[in-house]
């Protein structure tokens, strides 16, 4: 078995003192494996900064310990930890040009001069900014000052490479971008990432695994498909993505929504009493009114996003449903406001959830 | 034709800045430029025997500065007390700079990361001395470090030491004295620098294994660095001219050339000389000033 590059075992972190206490990290424990693109994802203020800071050194944790490739490195300083962080305002040294800024961890580090210059070069190529060597930091696009925090941050070659939402301050465009050449970084250089972000896009689409935090805990680790398609809880449901919560009743597994159908749902085994089905709104299909095992639903409202339609209803209790249908080639669902239609779920699309 | 529009709202600007800022310039070219002057002329004229100047052409104000005539012989002499106090002032002032700089930098560092309601009140506190007259503040320390003062009884009590330090009317007291008065001179410039450097470089400088103390040559000292020539120059040029401080902690026998230049227009009688020298503290100053700068600019250059 590969040794784990990061693990994180019993972490609590608290702010405070005494029963007033905030808990950033509440007995947070996780292994990350080595060369893996793994992601921290929650809402903010639910500590996962402060795990990704822990494991750079800026934080000591209340309790717990940090272990890299095995090894306790709590008690180390940031400056003896062979981990580098990319900052979410890239902190570059605005004295220093493009080329110094990336030489400086080699040079700290007492690496000889022809070698901080030939990596300084080879890190310069990585991101494809060669012509900028000798520029100022502040004559730089924010795209281009957040290519050279990742070449700074990369050039000593850590063990681990954290990055703190590096990609919030740029516009969309240049975050898909660079959420592509965060990928391409991460398989050429074989690098171990911690990626932090409250952007649950750009988790699904870089990550190897992505663990979703919530007031100082994990929710759920796991891969991105795993996590879309069987998430853990209704928090890591309603976060990722959007999903159509409906009341139910079990009865020793057999699952009646309160608008009096019975759903073939998972999770429900052995289950009695009042539950919460969850279902994707791109698994809900509509269907004819009279067609047998669909739901009667009244159409309340069409909303076109352009690649997709979304269909929101009311089902007989009152409780909404939406569909997200695609649209077709004339952008005409061919549905409309007031009219009653069925609906079904996709097969094994449903599922039964704890809170 | 919008070129020319252009044009001639730039000519007005232009105009009416001189205007405004003409009051300035003529109260300048009056307060500045007009005793400088009289003083270059009286540099060049003969001593009148009871002080004054008479209006008669001598460069002896100039060569008087390094050649003393002897009294009994009429020899020509090299005047080596005059260098002495010239020596003593520059190495007094760069040796006050560099303390105010170690005492300061700490103390800006200090203010600059409390938050920013309790700054307000630490800036204030660092300029209270400036409430006082500097006479008067002098005199204080005076009373701190005399033989009899509260110094030295403390030491003596505690048993530090068995008999009383001398410390004033020593390069010592006034070394002790400028500090205490320029300080304030030197915090403040750093401070504003300080309080514009982006605290999250700290971070970033221990992330990529810099150590503390590289930290601080590498990152803070380098961005702070206009702050530190801005103190560096508001303490160093007042020092170079000191007068009240050296003539009360250093008893007027270790004399700085302010008090030089001041005896020449007493009890010397000889407006020439003080003329003379006066001119070329000027110089020395600008020297001095031009010299810190480049070799703080250079420096930037090779790191």
């Amino acid at each position: 078995m590969a040794q784990s590059a990061v693990e994180a075992r019993h972490i609590a972190k608290h702010f405070g003192l005494g029963e007033a206490a905030v808990r950033a990290l509440d007995d947070v424990s996780v292994t990350i494996a080595q060369g893996e693109f793994f992601t921290l994802l929650g809402p903010s203020g639910c500590g996962k900064t402060t795990l990704l800071r822990m494991i750079a050194g800026f934080e000591t944790p209340t309790s717990g310990q940090i272990l890299l490739e095995g090894q306790d490195i709590t008690a180390l300083p940031p400056n003896k930890r062979p981990v580098n962080t990319v900052f979410q305002s890239y902190a570059l040294f605005p004295h220093l040009t493009v080329a110094q800024n990336i030489a400086f961890g080699l040079e700290m580090l007492g690496k000889p001069r022809a070698e901080v210059s030939a990596t300084t070069e080879r890190m310069l190529a990585l991101v494809k900014l060669e012509q900028m060597a000798g520029r100022k930091v502040s004559q730089l696009s924010g795209g281009q000052q957040q290519r050279i925090a990742l070449a700074r941050a990369l050039a000593p070659k850590p063990k681990v490479l954290l990055l703190d939402e590096p990609l919030s301050a740029l516009d969309l465009k240049l975050r898909q971008a660079m959420q592509i050449e965060l990928k391409r970084l991460q398989l050429e250089t074989g690098i171990t990432f911690i990626f932090v972000t409250h952007d649950q896009e750009e988790a699904l689409t870089m990550s190897d695994r992505i663990a979703v935090m919530s007031a100082g805990k994990i929710q759920q680790i796991g891969g991105a498909r795993e996590i879309y398609t069987r998430p853990a809880n209704r928090f890591v449901a309603s976060f990722i993505g959007e999903t159509n919560f409906l009341p139910a009743t079990a009865d020793k597994g057999r699952v009646t929504l309160k608008a009096g159908a019975v759903v073939e749902a998972t999770g429900a085994e052995g289950l009695s009493g009042p539950v919460t089905v969850a279902v994707r709104p791109e698994q809900v299909r509509i269907v004819g009114a009279g067609e047998v095992g669909a739901l009667p639903v009244t159409i309340r409202n069409l909303v076109y996003f352009g690649t997709d339609t979304h269909c929101h209803m009311e089902m007989t209790d009152g409780s909404e449903v939406v569909a997200r249908l695609q649209s077709p080639a004339n952008g005409d669902a061919g549905l409309e406001r007031g009219a009653q239609v069925g609906l079904r779920f996709n097969p094994g699309s449903a599922q039964v959830l704890g809170d | 034709m919008s070129v020319t529009l252009e044009e001639s709202r730039d000519h007005e600007d232009v105009r009416r800045n001189w205007l405004l800022s003409s009051p300035a310039l003529i109260l300048l070219l009056l307060a500045a430029v007009g005793p400088l002057s009289i003083m270059l002329v009286y540099s060049f004229l003969t001593p009148g025997d009871y002080g004054n100047v008479v209006w008669k052409f001598s460069t002896e104000g100039w060569t008087k500065i390094l050649v003393e005539r002897d009294i009994f012989e009429g020899t020509l002499q090299f005047a080596d007390a005059h260098l002495t106090i010239f020596w003593r002032s520059v190495k007094l002032s760069v040796v006050t700079t560099i303390l105010t700089l170690a005492v300061g930098f700490p103390t800006a560092w200090f203010i600059a990361t409390r938050d920013p309601r309790s700054r307000a009140l630490w800036l204030f506190l660092i300029t209270i001395p400036f409430w006082t007259n500097l006479l008067i503040r002098t005199f204080a320390i005076n009373q701190v470090i005399r033989n009899e003062g509260l110094l030295n009884t403390l030491l003596l009590k505690i048993g530090v030491i068995s008999a009383p330090l001398q410390i004033t009317y020593t390069d010592t007291a006034v070394l002790i004295g400028m500090v205490y008065v320029y300080l304030p001179l030197m915090v403040l410039p750093l401070f504003g620098a300080l309080d514009r450097f982006d605290m999250r470089l700290l971070e970033a400088s221990y992330d990529l294994y810099a150590s503390r103390w590289t930290t601080l040559r590498r990152v803070i000292f380098p961005i702070v660095k206009p702050g530190v020539i801005a103190g560096s120059i508001l303490v160093f040029i007042p020092c170079l001219g000191a007068y009240v401080t050296p003539r009360i902690l250093g008893g007027g026998k270790l004399m700085m050339i302010g008090n030089f230049i001041d005896l020449q227009f007493g009890q010397g009688r000889n407006w020439p000389l003080g003329a003379a020298l006066s001119i070329l503290l000027l110089i020395i100053v600008t020297v001095a000033l031009l010299f810190y700068v480049r070799t703080m600019n250079g420096e930037k250059k090779h790191g």
